[in-house]
This record gives C-alpha cells, sequence and structure tokens, in this order.
C-alpha cells in the first residue's frame, strides 16, 4: 500500500508542472490583446505600450513563464490585473465560498443519488425504479442556469422564503450563510446526484447478483443487512471514483450557479479573469483547481485501500 | 452628611456619563441610519480615479469621490469641488475652489491637492486619463484656494474632461503612499468613504461626515453590489434584496412596471451603437463596402432601424444617425436616420457595378441581444442583395480583431460622453485609436480640430453639423440607435436625478422607512 501511495503522490509534482506550461500556453492562445483590455475605452497607444512593459506583455514567452514561476516558487501568484488584489488573496476569500458550496451540493448529491440508486437497484423494474430513473434523468437533463432562475423566482420572489443571490461567510452568521447557499447548492447537487444515482443502481445491481450477496443471504441475513453491508459496500468503490471525479465537475460547474445567483466564488473569479484577461488570476485559479482536483484523486486512492481491502496488498 | 455628599459628587460625573449615553447629542440623532443597495451589471475594476476605465466603476465613484465639475440634466458643466471657472485667455483655465473640504481621511483639499491629482492623471505609467487631459502643459497653485492650469493649445472639451475621472481629486498624502495600490483602500473627497471591497460580491461605503455638503446625504452605508445578469438584478429588485438596479433591460421593463412595489426611470442617455465599416484597415478592407461609399449607402438603406430597435429592444432606444447625443447643444436636428427604401438600395448597389449578393463580414458582440440584432438586419439587407454573414466574437477578442484590421463591418457601443469631441475625435480624426476604420478626411480633421480649439458653443455647433454632413456621405460609421438610461428602484426610494451619463448621484436621495 506505501508503495502504491508513494508512487500516486511522486506523480503530483511533475503533473502540475505540466499543468502550469500547459495554462501558461493555452492562454497565450486565446485571442484579444490584454493590454487593450485594460486600457479601457480611449485605448490611448501610450498607455497600452506602458501597461504591455509593466505587465511583460512586451517580453518573450519563455521569460514571461519564467518570471510567473519564479515568483511561483516563492509562494507569490502574482497580483490581479484588472482590481491589482493579490491573487493569493482572491484565492483565499473566494475558494471557502466555493468550497462550501461544493460540499454542500455533494452531500445533497449523495442524500439524493445513492438512496435514489440503491432504491432502483433492488426495486428493478417496478415503479420506484421508473420513479428514480425519471427524477435522475430529469436532474441530468436540466440546465443549472434554468433551475437556478427558476428557483430564484419561485423561492425569493414569489414566496420570499429565501435571499435570491449574494452570500455571507459561515463565519459572520451561520444561518444566513445556509439561506444564500442552500438554492445553489441544490442546482449544484442536482445534476451529481442524478449521475451518482445512476452509477449506484449499476454497480447494486452487479453487486446484487455476485455470489457473496447469495451466500450472505443463504446465511440467512436480513434483506436490509445483504443490501447494505455486503452489496452496497462493494458498489461503492467506482461510486466513489466517480464521486472524487465529480467533485471536480463541481467546480467547474459553480461558474454558471455562482454566476446565476451573484455568489463570489472561484467559478465566478475564472470567468471574470477570463473575459478581462486578467492572466495572473486565470493562471493562479487553474493552478489551485489542478491541485485540488490532483489531490482529490488521491484521496480517492486511498478510499479505494480502504474501503477494498484486496488493494491493500499492492 | 459628608459622605453622602461626597458619594453624590463622585456619583455625579457617571450620571452625566450614563445620562450621555442615553439621551444622544442632537447631531447622532440626525444621522441617518439607513443602507441603500444598489444592483450594478458588472462588478468595477480598480478604484483608482487615475487607472480606473470601466462605466461601473464610475457609478462607483459618484458616491467616493468628488469632481472638480459635474454635469447637469442638460449636459451643462456645474461646480462640484470647483466653485467657478475662467478662460483668462483660450489657453488659460482659472479655477476657484471650495473652501472648507476635506478628503475623508480628514486632510485638507486645497490647490496643492488639486495639483497633485491632476499631475498624477498626466503622467501616472498606465493612467487611463493620459489621452483625456494630455493637451494639459502645466498646472499652477495661485492661492489655497486657486489654481491656473496652462494648455499647450486651446481646447474646448478640457473642461468636460474634469466633470469626470480626470475631474476627481484624490487624497495625496495617501496617494503617495499606496502608489498604484492606492485603488485598494482609495481617499476622495465624496460623500461616502470606502469601507471594504469584496471583489465581485461588494462594495461597501459608509458615509463620511465631513463631507463639504452631508446634510444632503441621507445614508449611513451604501453597498454596490456587482449581479450580472438582467433578470437576476430584477428579481432581486422584487424581492426587495436590493433598493435600486442601474441598466434594466427592456425586456424586463413590463415586468418592473406591474409590480407595484416598484418604479422605473427611464431618461436619454450619452451613448450608441454603431457598425464601424473598415475602409483601409489592412486587406479586409478591400471589399465593395469597404471601398465604395454607394455600397455603404446602399447597406444603410436596406437597414430599418426604428423596425430594428421594436423587435429587439421594445422600441425604448431611440434611433439615430449621429455620436452626438440628443440632449447635447451640438445635436444636428437635421441629421436623422434615412427611411429604409430597398429599391433605392439595389440601385445604388446597381450603380456601384457590384455583383450581388454582396457578402458583408459582420463581426458583433456575442450577448443574445445583439445576437438578435444582427439576424434581424442580416434578414433586412437580404432583400437588398446583402448577404450578412455573422461574426459572433467575445468582447475582448473583437477588440484584437478591431485594432489588426481584421473585420470588414463591426458592431460595438460607445457609452458616450457630454462633448462631442469625445465622441468623434477618437473615431474620425486620421490616426486616432478608435478609428477602427482607418477613415481619413482631411477636411473632417480640421474641421475636428477647429472645433477643439473653438471655445464659442454656436461656433462650434456649425462645424459638428459639418462633421456630421460628411459623416452621412462617406458613411464610416452607421449610428444605429442612441442609448436610454433604464433605472428600477423601489417606491421608497426618492430624490433620484436621471443625468444622461447614468452616474447614480447620491445627493438628495431618500429611503421611506
Amino acid at each position: 500500500m506505501k508503495g502504491h501511495l508513494g508512487k500516486r503522490i511522486a506523480q503530483v509534482i511533475p503533473t502540475l508542472l505540466l499543468v502550469s506550461i500547459m495554462v501558461f500556453c493555452l492562454q497565450q492562445l486565446m485571442p484579444g490583446d490584454p493590454a487593450l483590455v485594460l486600457a479601457g475605452e480611449e485605448q490611448d497607444p501610450v498607455v497600452v505600450a506602458q501597461i504591455r512593459k509593466e505587465l511583460w506583455l512586451d517580453r518573450p514567452l519563455v521569460v514571461q513563464y519564467g518570471h510567473w514561476i519564479g515568483n511561483l516558487v516563492q509562494g507569490n501568484l502574482g497580483y490581479s490585473w484588472r482590481i491589482r488584489q493579490p491573487v493569493i488573496q482572491l484565492v483565499e476569500t473566494k475558494l471557502p465560498v466555493t468550497l462550501q458550496l461544493g460540499v454542500m451540493a455533494f452531500l445533497i448529491a449523495v442524500l439524493i443519488g445513492v438512496p435514489m440508486g440503491v432504491l432502483s437497484a433492488v426495486k428493478k423494474n417496478t415503479v420506484w425504479d421508473y420513479l428514480a430513473n425519471g427524477i435522475g434523468l430529469a436532474g441530468l437533463s436540466t440546465p443549472n442556469f434554468w433551475l437556478g432562475i427558476m428557483l430564484i423566482l419561485l423561492v425569493s420572489v414569489k414566496l420570499g422564503w429565501l435571499p435570491p443571490s449574494g452570500y455571507v461567510p459561515l463565519t459572520e452568521d451561520w444561518r444566513q450563510s445556509l439561506a444564500t447557499t442552500i438554492m445553489p447548492a441544490f442546482v449544484l447537487g442536482n445534476a451529481i446526484a442524478a449521475v451518482l444515482m445512476r452509477h449506484t443502481r449499476s454497480a447494486m445491481l452487479t453487486a446484487m447478483e455476485q455470489d457473496y450477496v447469495r451466500t450472505a443471504r443463504a446465511k440467512g441475513l436480513k434483506e436490509l443487512a445483504v443490501i447494505l453491508r455486503h452489496a452496497l459496500r462493494n458498489a461503492l468503490v467506482p461510486v466513489v471514483t466517480l464521486g472524487a471525479l465529480e467533485l471536480g465537475t463541481l467546480l467547474s460547474g459553480a461558474v454558471l450557479t455562482e454566476q446565476v445567483f451573484s455568489i463570489p466564488g472561484f467559478g465566478k473569479l475564472i470567468v471574470d479573469a477570463v473575459f478581462n484577461r486578467d492572466y495572473p488570476v486565470v493562471q493562479g485559479v487553474v493552478l489551485v483547481t489542478a491541485t485540488i482536483y490532483v489531490m482529490l484523486n488521491l484521496l480517492a486512492d486511498v478510499l479505494y485501500v480502504l474501503i477494498n481491502p484486496r488493494l491493500r496488498g499492492l | 452628611m459628608r459622605n453622602l455628599l461626597m458619594a453624590t459628587l463622585a456619583a455625579l460625573p457617571l450620571s452625566v456619563s450614563a445620562l450621555a449615553l442615553i439621551t444622544p447629542p442632537a447631531h447622532a440623532q440626525d444621522a441617518p441610519t439607513q443602507t441603500l443597495r444598489i444592483a450594478l451589471r458588472e462588478d468595477a475594476d480598480m478604484l483608482d480615479p487615475t487607472l480606473a476605465r470601466t462605466y461601473v466603476g464610475r457609478i462607483v465613484f459618484a458616491g467616493l469621490c468628488d469632481k472638480l465639475f459635474d454635469i447637469d440634466a442638460k449636459l451643462n458643466v456645474v461646480p462640484q469641488l470647483a466653485t467657478s471657472y475662467e478662460w483668462t485667455d483660450p489657453k488659460t483655465l482659472v479655477i476657484k475652489l471650495r473652501d472648507g473640504v476635506t478628503f475623508q481621511d480628514g486632510e485638507k483639499l486645497d490647490a496643492e491637492a488639486v495639483k497633485y491629482s491632476l499631475m498624477r492623471h498626466l503622467t501616472m505609467p498606465g493612467s487611463s486619463r493620459r489621452s483625456e487631459i494630455s493637451s494639459m502643459q502645466s498646472v499652477e497653485v495661485v492661492d489655497p484656494l486657486t489654481i491656473k492650469i496652462q494648455l499647450k493649445a486651446p481646447n474646448s472639451p478640457f473642461l468636460a474632461a474634469l466633470t469626470d475621472r480626470a475631474g476627481m481629486i484624490v487624497a495625496p498624502k495617501v496617494a503617495e503612499k499606496e502608489g498604484k495600490n492606492f485603488g485598494l483602500h482609495p481617499v476622495c473627497a465624496g460623500p461616502y468613504k470606502f469601507t471594504e471591497r469584496v471583489s465581485q460580491d461588494r462594495i461597501v461605503l459608509d458615509r463620511y461626515p465631513g463631507y463639504w455638503n452631508a446634510a444632503n446625504q441621507h445614508f449611513a452605508r451604501v453597498i454596490y453590489q456587482p449581479i450580472v445578469d438582467a433578470s437576476i438584478r430584477v428579481a432581486n429588485l422584487r424581492a426587495g434584496a436590493i433598493d435600486l438596479s442601474e441598466q434594466i433591460v427592456p425586456s424586463d421593463v413590463d415586468t418592473v412596471k406591474q409590480d407595484p412595489k416598484l418604479q422605473l426611470v427611464i431618461s436619454p442617455g450619452l451613448g450608441y451603437n454603431s457598425i464601424n465599416f473598415n475602409l483601409a484597415s489592412g486587406p479586409r478592407a478591400n471589399t465593395p463596402l469597404g471601398q465604395n461609399a454607394l455600397v455603404r449607402k446602399a447597406f444603410e438603406l436596406a437597414i430599418d432601424r426604428q423596425a430594428l430597435v421594436q423587435v429587439v429592444y421594445n422600441g425604448m432606444y431611440p434611433v439615430t444617425a449621429q455620436a452626438v447625443p440628443s440632449a447635447s447643444p451640438y445635436y444636428a436636428p437635421d441629421v436623422k436616420p434615412p427611411a429604409r427604401d430597398v429599391a433605392k438600395a439595389k440601385a445604388l448597389l446597381a450603380q456601384a457595378h457590384v455583383k450581388t449578393p454582396v457578402v458583408v463580414h459582420l463581426m458583433t458582440p456575442n450577448s443574445p441581444d445583439v445576437q438578435q440584432l444582427a439576424v434581424v438586419m442580416q434578414s433586412m439587407a437580404a432583400e437588398a442583395g446583402f448577404d450578412i454573414k455573422i461574426d459572433s466574437t467575445e468582447f475582448a477578442t473583437s477588440l484584437g480583431a478591431a485594432d489588426r484590421g481584421d473585420f470588414e463591418a463591426f458592431l460595438i457601443g460607445w457609452s458616450g460622453r457630454s462633448d462631442p469631441d469625445g465622441n468623434l475625435y477618437s473615431f474620425l480624426h486620421t490616426g486616432a485609436p478608435l478609428n477602427y476604420a482607418h477613415y481619413s478626411n482631411k477636411e473632417v480633421d480640421a474641421w475636428l480640430d477647429e472645433a477643439r480649439a473653438a471655445t464659442d458653443v454656436a461656433a462650434r455647433r456649425t462645424i459638428y453639423g459639418k462633421i456630421a454632413a460628411q459623416e452621412e456621405a462617406d458613411l464610416p460609421i452607421m449610428y444605429l440607435y442612441s442609448a436610454t438610461n433604464i433605472v428600477g428602484m423601489t417606491k421608497k426610494l426618492s430624490g433620484f436625478q436621471p443625468v444622461a451619463d447614468g452616474m447614480i448621484r447620491l445627493t438628495g436621495m431618500k429611503l421611506a422607512k
């Protein structure tokens, strides 16, 4: 197990280095000149030239990358060209917002998706199965932004139960914080719940036909114990992998949801940064996101081992 | 008894203090306690008047930073931090300053501070104000409340520049200490001082009690919240989560009108939307449209601006054929958009000896309303013999393409300036930065320079009239419609004064309890 984990950890650094090079190169492919965007409506050529010089945009690409990576290893992600705030500060303020949203969305997804998947598999080809599949299909097919706007109109405008948008940190007022994030978390968790439901269903169907399930039943175990302790535990291995991958999807899915609910998180940060050609912010956010993604996959590897003892010998 | 007396005497100051706590002083009783929440269409950029460039940033500055001058509803220049001005000769402007004004950190605003700010706007690397006041030669402090500005050449629009960010005065000590990071903790001389900013979430300003016109400020706090989606802005307004929203889009106007708790203020704006034709910028100018004014005229006649605006914007934006806003004294009433005439358009194409259909690649922003606009134009122009190919392009990309000359026709908006020079010079003068078309007409160049130098309103109006007429003939830019400022707000809010620049001036605004 140690060898397996050691190997996985050793892959992290070159992966992140590669990500940094790719992010840097890919954004150079983005059309449009950041200096022109930053120079404002007037586009005074003298100012455009001054901006290019100040931001090192007039230097060769390798020099620009070297400058960025040199600062990066010293823990300096640069500053936002648009608002001049240090990128690290932006990351520190936005990341908890999206993480809170992501964790809440993931909890909602698991609470809806896994039980529905189990129910659908156990009650195969019954009304419950069709109903769960129908709900899953609806969850997958409903666009986030549409569902978000509909919820705002219903829950906030018509019923006046929850604030329509904005964000209050957990540390400031946890009740208000939950009130501002529950709707976006539901919107975000909804699609993932559907994915989890479908995967849990198929994994459970496979597990229920395995010999060990038949043996467990033959031993006289109650059906609920067979389902939860034997079938579900084995079926969860691929679902955990998927869950880890979907956490990454949560971060990207947050882009639209945060836009609709005006939540100042990571997704909104990167969208605005891309449109404003705020390169340091784009680079910083993508790098941090990639690190989180890589770490989550590493965590999933650890969880595999904990769930499936057969992997412990590796 | 002595002890009792001593105890009473000792308790007296305590009692007085306690009484003071219970009964607030008169000025504290009058201090406003309400918060005004304003929704903006996007997040502002740097809160530094020298470096700032976004339109919404100007809305925040309206609460944060006073200017030397302001404009009124009729676009007249009116005093703000200045009390009066005088052109002692066409190149010398003497400005008298308001006495007793302090910055939000308590520093006194005087002529030295004004000189510091103007020079900062002019010389700071990356200053977005440089081009607006580049005609300035020097600033001289005459006395603590008088400055004398020397220009390189006579320049009428100079005063108008001082009604916007170039006229904002920053606290010199803070600006000097913070340098380019001034925008993170701005200190100006406006009615509300900077408290905090959470980017993309809120900008919070608190009432500055030492403001020179504090009696007319009726909020304890003003919060600016960026809400990008127009329908979500309206949903927030309807739910009471915000008190005022700028830029209500025409499709949401009925929703706001039908809500008994809300009111709308609709007023003409300064900006416009237009199609810039590539006449001489690179190889893509070599098209019938770029090379022949008759083809451009035919294109214009093929488009029914009124119908276009009716279909896409419920008729809420007035059509126009010029860059000067209708509220301006320099507006040319004779220059009107021609009525659609397909037969004449076809005749002009025949006269130009071009092969039909004439293919036109139209670069447009990728917002849904502009897409709709382009599709309607496509169908209108097809009847006259044009085949419009819509190149929907993200904004920053389109700026780069326009700069390189990589376009045939470019649909773009301009936020507008109160002085006509700001809407014309940069777009029409040979070699000017926003002259994407590379339009060059020696007569127009001379008129633009002449209008800049002229100080008499009637003389300038005549010159701008000539420019508008020449533009109509050459048609380097086809103006489509002017902007309309549509502001939605709760009926509890009063005192909002619409001005064409679309700024939200907080002075005099009140929220009923």
